[in-house]
């Protein structure tokens, strides 16, 4: 088996450019045969996709404090004041 | 807003009671203004609430936010979405906020960040995370934005602006006076540092595993 031509500390910089499409093409083709080489770098990969999904998700949740779809009363009354008084 | 484009039941409009809307606002109508207040202020106070916490910053974000949003509402030109302007529009009141505020103490992100051997190899692969449908529970959920809290405040922003506002590098970009280059980089080592913080509560047998296993979502 072939020496991967990257280090998974390279790899690892490289992976928003490959989520992005952003590589150039020598290095996607480094960036593939790496990741069929190195589980580590697979599981890598995977939380890090993971941890950009569980972000997005972190504040979806209908129910979960603190996300109001309402807003307060009497935030609405102050910015009408505020609106009247300018 | 990033989060609410799709039209819905809570008075946010679609396009054409955008459009209405916006008729009755550069008519100078009360009721055109309550309307929008009352339709956007939530989300908004959402997003104010994710950059600045629930203190009374967030809602003098918003109060700020709509003020200014008020004095321009004639030079919107309607290529946006008004809750895409809007958006836009707190965002900038929270940043401001954020600016005069002064800093809390920080965790060095070098202590967040992979670290690696002579060689090139991490030093604790660490090994797979818990299967997806494992982590949808409202404890993750909790311990994830407590995560993204404990980042130093110009990647915990970064990350907030590109992947939860949905802002594009180039926007971000502008709004926080720094070059492209400069915010992808802080994105991806915001997203590094965040994934070695979940990673040992995550990690196959973490702490979330056994916390989580009896809770429904």
């Amino acid at each position: 088996m072939s020496q991967p031509t990257l280090t998974c500390r390279e790899f690892i910089d490289f992976i928003m450019g490959w989520l992005d499409g952003e590589l150039e093409p020598a290095v996607r083709r480094s960036f593939a045969e790496h990741l069929d080489m190195c589980p580590d770098c697979v599981d890598y990969l995977d939380s890090y996709q993971r941890t950009v999904a569980l972000g997005k998700a972190a504040w979806d949740a209908p129910g979960d404090a603190p996300v109001p779809d309402e807003v307060p009363e009497q935030l609405v009354q102050a910015v009408l004041a505020a609106r009247r008084r300018a | 807003m990033a989060k609410q484009r799709a039209p819905d039941a809570a008075g946010r409009a679609d396009k054409p009671g955008e459009d209405a809307l916006l008729a009755g606002l550069r008519a100078g109508r009360d009721e055109a203004y309550e309307q929008l207040v009352r339709g956007y202020g939530g989300r908004m106070l959402a997003v104010a609430r994710r950059l600045l916490g629930d203190g009374e910053d967030a809602r003098d974000a918003v109060q700020e936010a709509f003020s200014s949003a008020f004095r321009s509402i004639d030079r919107f030109e309607g290529h946006a979405r008004l809750s895409t302007w809007l958006h836009r529009i707190v965002v900038n009141a929270a940043l401001m906020k954020l600016r005069t505020r002064r800093r809390k103490p920080e965790e060095p992100l070098d202590d967040l960040l992979p670290a690696f051997l002579a060689d090139g190899h991490r030093i604790d692969p660490g090994g797979p995370w818990q299967p997806a449908e494992a982590l949808e529970h409202r404890e993750v959920r909790e311990l994830v934005r407590r995560s993204i809290d404990r980042l130093p405040e110009s990647y915990r922003t970064v990350l907030l602006l590109r992947d939860i506002e949905e802002l594009e590098t180039a926007e971000v970009a502008e709004m926080l006076g720094i070059g492209p280059g400069v915010v992808k980089t802080r994105l991806h080592r915001a997203r590094q540092a965040l994934r070695g913080l979940l990673d040992p509560e995550l990690r196959e047998g973490g702490a979330a595993a056994r916390s989580t296993r009896a809770v429904k979502p």
